[in-house]
Order: C-alpha cells, then sequence, then structure tokens
C-alpha cells in the first residue's frame, strides 16, 4: 500500500479528512522549499502537493503564476525538485508527497524516466493539470507499472460520462476542482463542490479531496464535511510571497498555517 | 491522403487536447457544434455571403510583374489577402466562428491578438453582430501595434493588456484561456490561428481554405495549369494552411512555410520552431502537441521577431506533421531581410505588406531567382502594412537607412538579395 492510500485508510479509520497544502518547489528556493515541506508534514498536512514551475501556467491564477516566476528566476529542473523529496525523505518524514505539474516539463524529463526516478526518491503520485484521460492512458500504464499514483482532475462541467472516464484513470484519489476557474483564494465557498463530489462518489470509491478557492479555516471545515480532504494551495503560497526570502520565512508560514488549520487538524496530528 | 485529424484532434502524433478537465465539455460543446455546421450548406452559404458582402471577398490574384520581372526568375503571383475587409487574412476565420458562436447562442466573446490582426478581426464582427467582445493582447504587442489597438477600441472591444511572460501572443492566449476557464458557460473563445486543442487547429484552417481554394480556381483559370510552388508565412500557421490545404493533394506543387528568424539562431532571438539547431522540439503547449520552442527543463523559451504577428513559440499541429512527412518545407527569414522585402515590394509593385507577409517576400528574393520564368510562384500577402508603417519608420530613422530616392534603394535592395 502506497503512502497516499495508508494515509486515507487511517484517516477514514478516524472519520476524519485531510489537509492538502500546495506549494511551488523553488519559491523562493530549493533550499527553503525542503524545510517547508518538513515543516508542513509537523503540522498537520495528510499529503503534501509540490508544484513544479512552469513558464505558462493556464490554469493557475495570479497567485500562483507569480510563484512559478519566483521560482524560475533560477534555473529549476523536474530532476532537482526529486532530488529535495529525496532529501525529504532522508529526515525520516513519511507524509505522502504528490508531484503538481503542466504536462510540457514531465515529457521533456521523460515519462519512463520520470515514473522510475520520483518512485526512487519517495515521490508518491503525480497530478498533471492539463492531462485529461483521454491523453492520460500512456503515462498512466508507466505510472501504474511502479505503483505511482495518477491523481486526476474531475471539474463542475464535466459530464457523467467524463467522470466516469476520470475516475478509471485516478489512483490515490481524485482532486475535484470546486469551482469553474483559475487557481487563487475565494470568500466564498462554491456549492458546485459538493455537487460534484456527491457526483464523483457513484462512480469511485477512492479518496475525494476539493481544491481551488479554500484559503479559511471556516472553508476547510465546511468542505471536510462532505470531502475527504480539502486542498489550501494560493493561500500559503501567498503568504510564502508576502514574506519572501526572509529568515523570518518557515516561521511565518508555520504560524500561518496554525492559525489556517481548524482545531481539528492541528491539534492532535503534530507527529 | 485526405489531411484530416482523427477523431481526438490528431495529425500523426501532434495535436490533441491538453487542457485542464473544465474546458474539456466546452471543447466537446464546440466540437459537436462545428461538425454539425461543417457539412451543413446553409450555414456554409451563409458563411460565403458574408465573406463576399461583408469582406469583399474573393480577393485577387495578382501578377507581380515588375518584381517578378526584377528578380529574373519564376513569375510570382500574390494572393491579395491584404485587400480584405481589416486588412488581413484574419477575417475569414472570425466570420467563420461568429457566425457558430451564435449558432451555439453565446453572446460574450474572447480572442487574443498578437499583430493586432485577429484582435481587430473579431472586434469587427462583434460589432456587425452586436455581440460582447473582450481581446487580451500583450503589452509589448500593443506597444507596437498602437493602430490596431485603437481600431479594436473604436469598434467597441474592451483591449486588456497582458503583462506576464515576453508580453506577446503566447501570454495573450494564457489570459484567454484563463478567462475562458472562468466564464465557460457565458463565453466563446475566438481564438485567431490554427492553433491550441482540437477542434480550434482543424476549424481555423477549415475556414481560412477558402484563401487555397480561390487561389487554385484564379491560378487554373489564367494560365491553365497549377502553379509550380506555394510560400507563405508561418506563425500560428492559419494564412499557410489556408493556403496549402487545398493543394495538398497536388503532388507537383512544392509548398514553403517562412518562419520568423528574428536576429539570430539563439534561443530568445528567433521564432523559428522547426528550427532544430535553434531550440525547437517536440512538447505540449496550450492545448496542443507540436513543435515548441523551450529549454532542456521543458520551460518555454521566449522569442523574438520583428513581427508580432510571428513571435510565438509554438506552430499549428498541421504544420508540424506537414513537415514531418516531407510535404512542406519550412524556411526562415531574419529580421533585417523581412525589412527589406517590405521596402521592396512596396516600391516595385505599390503595396505595401503587413511585416508577416514581408517575411514570405523575403524567402522569394532568394527562391525566385532560382527558378525559371516558365515556373510559377503563388505567395500569400497574408496581410496590408498600415499597421507596421510607424514601427518601420522607426526602425529606420534609427539605422539611418532612409534613403530619399526610393527607386534607387529598391534596385540595390534587390541586388543584395
Amino acid at each position: 500500500m502506497n503512502r497516499i492510500t495508508k494515509k486515507f485508510t487511517e484517516l477514514k479509520s478516524q472519520s476524519r479528512s485531510g489537509f492538502i497544502p500546495f506549494i511551488v518547489a523553488g519559491d523562493p528556493n530549493l533550499e527553503t522549499t525542503k524545510e517547508l515541506v518538513l515543516l508542513l508534514a509537523e503540522s498537520g498536512a495528510s499529503v503534501i502537493e509540490l508544484g513544479v514551475p512552469f513558464s505558462d501556467p493556464v490554469a493557475d491564477g495570479v497567485t500562483i503564476q507569480a510563484a512559478a516566476e519566483r521560482a524560475l528566476l533560477n534555473p529549476i529542473s523536474v530532476k532537482d525538485i526529486l532530488r529535495m523529496v529525496a532529501e525529504v525523505r532522508a529526515e525520516e518524514c513519511e507524509t505522502p508527497i504528490i508531484v503538481f505539474s503542466y504536462f510540457n516539463p514531465i515529457l521533456q524529463f521523460g515519462l519512463e524516466r520520470f515514473a522510475v526516478e520520483a518512485v526512487k526518491s519517495g515521490v508518491d503520485g503525480i497530478l498533471v493539470t492539463d492531462l485529461v484521460p483521454e491523453e492520460a492512458e500512456e503515462f498512466r500504464t508507466i505510472l501504474t507499472a511502479k505503483s505511482m499514483s495518477l491523481i486526476m482532475l474531475a471539474a463542475p462541467t464535466s459530464s457523467d460520462e467524463r467522470l466516469k472516464k476520470i475516475c478509471e484513470k485516478a489512483s490515490g484519489f481524485v482532486y475535484a476542482v470546486s469551482r469553474a476557474g483559475v487557481t487563487g483564494a475565494r470568500n466564498e465557498t462554491s456549492g458546485d463542490a459538493k455537487t460534484l463530489v456527491e457526483r464523483l462518489r457513484k462512480f469511485t470509491d477512492l479518496p475525494i479531496a476539493v481544491g481551488f478557492g479554500i484559503s479559511t479555516a471556516a472553508q476547510i471545515t465546511e468542505t471536510c464535511k462532505y470531502a475527504d480532504g480539502a486542498v489550501v494551495g494560493s493561500a500559503i503560497v501567498a503568504e510564502i510571497g508576502r514574506l519572501g526570502d526572509s529568515a523570518h520565512l518557515v516561521k511565518g508560514v508555520r504560524e500561518f498555517v496554525r492559525k489556517l488549520l481548524p482545531e481539528e487538524f492541528s491539534a492532535d496530528d503534530l507527529h | 491522403m485526405n489531411y484530416q485529424p482523427n477523431e481526438r484532434g490528431y495529425w500523426g502524433e501532434f495535436g490533441g487536447r491538453f487542457v485542464p478537465e473544465t474546458l474539456m465539455s466546452p471543447l466537446e460543446e464546440l466540437t459537436s457544434a462545428y461538425f454539425a455546421v461543417r457539412d451543413d450548406a446553409e450555414f456554409q452559404t451563409e458563411f460565403l455571403q458574408l465573406l463576399r458582402d461583408f469582406s469583399g471577398r474573393p480577393t485577387p490574384l495578382f501578377y507581380a510583374k515588375r518584381w517578378s520581372e526584377s528578380l529574373g526568375g519564376a513569375r510570382i503571383y500574390l494572393k491579395r489577402e491584404d485587400l480584405g475587409h481589416t486588412g488581413s487574412h484574419k477575417i475569414n476565420n472570425a466570420v467563420g466562428q461568429i457566425l457558430l458562436a451564435r449558432r451555439m447562442g453565446k453572446k460574450r466573446i474572447i480572442a487574443e491578438t498578437g499583430a493586432g490582426q485577429h484582435g481587430v478581426a473579431t472586434a469587427t464582427v462583434c460589432a456587425l453582430f452586436g455581440l460582447e467582445c473582450v481581446v487580451y493582447m500583450g503589452t509589448e504587442d500593443m506597444r507596437r501595434q498602437e493602430l490596431n489597438v485603437f481600431r479594436m477600441r473604436l469598434m467597441g472591444a474592451e483591449v486588456r493588456g497582458v503583462d506576464s511572460g515576453s508580453r506577446t501572443l503566447k501570454d495573450a492566449i494564457n489570459e484567454a484561456l484563463r478567462d475562458w476557464v472562468t466564464n465557460v458557460d457565458s463565453t466563446y473563445y475566438l481564438l485567431g490561428s490554427a492553433l491550441g486543442p482540437h477542434p480550434y487547429p482543424l476549424m481555423v484552417r477549415d475556414f481560412q481554405s477558402v484563401i487555397g481554394k480561390e487561389s487554385r480556381e484564379q491560378f487554373l483559370e489564367k494560365n491553365g495549369e497549377l502553379p509550380t510552388a506555394l510560400v507563405a508565412c508561418v506563425g500560428g500557421g492559419s494564412n499557410s494552411i489556408g493556403l496549402f490545404h487545398p493543394f495538398l493533394n497536388d503532388e507537383s506543387v512544392r509548398m514553403i512555410g517562412v518562419e520568423a528568424g528574428g536576429k539570430g539562431n539563439n534561443l530568445g532571438e528567433h521564432a523559428a520552431r522547426f528550427n532544430k539547431a535553434g531550440g525547437g522540439k517536440i512538447g505540449v503547449l496550450q492545448g496542443t502537441k507540436s513543435y515548441l520552442l523551450q529549454n532542456d527543463d521543458g520551460q518555454i523559451a521566449l522569442t523574438h521577431s520583428i513581427s508580432a504577428g510571428l513571435d510565438y513559440a509554438s506552430v499549428g499541429p498541421e504544420h508540424a506533421f506537414l513537415q514531418s512527412i516531407g510535404r512542406v518545407e519550412y524556411a526562415m527569414a531574419m529580421d533585417d531581410e523581412a525589412l527589406k522585402a517590405f521596402q521592396i515590394l512596396s516600391q516595385t509593385e505599390g503595396i505595401i505588406p503587413a511585416l508577416e507577409s514581408s517575411h514570405a517576400i523575403a524567402h522569394l528574393l532568394k527562391l525566385a531567382p532560382e527558378m525559371s520564368p516558365s515556373q510559377t510562384i503563388i505567395c500569400n500577402l497574408s496581410g496590408r502594412g498600415d499597421k507596421d508603417v510607424n514601427q518601420v519608420q522607426e526602425m529606420l530613422n534609427n539605422e539611418s537607412q532612409i534613403n530619399k530616392t526610393g527607386k534607387t534603394m529598391a534596385d540595390s535592395g534587390i541586388k543584395m538579395a
């Protein structure tokens, strides 16, 4: 059983849902990213999403676009990111880590090579923003052979027929996009998310996480009433951007996450 | 060969749909709406009538006699897309897609633009049908194509400047995609080139094929035979695929697409995707698999061209396929060659070409003299150069190249070529 499945099984047995933070690798540099991953793991993250910065992030709003730009100020490759994950694993951190990427950086790295190297480094799965089920078969076969999860996106605009296809290709968990749009913090939670999760349950027994627009404790609590995990991206990424490459960054993010997380998360998951 | 993509939008290994899941249902809806009108006689009649009555088609096929004779080789015919309404071939696709958008009941139209020609064409058809229009344009392109920005605004479009990346066409497409993914229900994305996810490359090519169909008929009527070669510039690739496509099964006809060689061979200095020495490799960008200018990590490279319309890191997937099977050859023209061609055509034929089209003209300066007067070339004059005169004047002033006796300059230009 890989780390993702193990974690969701454990959460389920406790009748709890997971907190899934997203950060951009290399923002502001990879060394700091490593510290942030370790900190997020200690702060109650169930799964950590590690974004591969891309020059043309069409699915992202301004916050994550800016983070990618900051990360790309220095050359950064998929190889560097995987090496950093290996260093995290060397610190005996067992929190599931998934790579979150656009397709082109992975395609240039090599699909087969990615699967081999990602397993070696201790990555548990990958989500490719612009790889829909129709285009995913080759990569899925390669990943499955290495027991690497392929997390698929589902959207409120997806038809039932598409949701079925998505669930057939997915492993690890399914990522339900809360609303049509790009990533970024929103004050209100869309009603579409709950409907989408209910629709997805008809097609899969996999855990379902909800993301896009979740930025407050109240939203996390609300989301976790019906979903198996809540993804928080832009809110944390914005905080990283605000603190910049300063000595206070890691401490500041720790404080931010502590305030962000509803009590039921942070209290008993600090190990 | 029928040169049609498969049901997933692939020509060989190129094309497909690489988009966020949210866009898949709208793309499926667009595809079925498009296939419903593709062979619908009523739609096609409406399309051709509007091109005739509103846009002034058919555009002439003009024998550039003085220029051909001065080059001393092949006889060159110019397909005068510059004479269509709004001054470029972009209107063909805009007319086709706006009719489709109306059938789909969409009230809000978005578009991207590089040189501004597609933005102007979209603003035009939106004004014609009273639809809301938002055009995304890189701020660098807004600077070099100020006149087109004004034309769009004059016709009631909202032009939104895009300040990310190289602030050119690629960044404008990113922003248009972000708008579309956010407003999928109300909005029709009127994409301007033979790019992006299926069905856009097919649909744009179909609407632009009117160029090649007319050219073929007009040429046969004038000469009783097919041309020896076709030449067109390639940015995203819509004017060239529009000219080439109806000739693809005419095996004797040689076809050459001309990319922007910019100012050098290093990544960032040009927009020649098929130039492998310049960093062109297969990859995925903005919904399609094709040749891309990128670094080893798969990050998309900045590009450069004197012409905003060719300044793009990828190329339409059908071009990538035609290149891979060797049916179409791809060449480059450098910035300074295009600038020279811009002046030469102005002075020998009284036609000021767009800087994009000037790349095709520049290639003819080399190609035509290698051929004999019994041979013929159709060159797509995809747009007129009015939009570029300020920029060109500035560049020529800077380089102190302005020559008061225009005729002498043209003649020396030809000799230099």
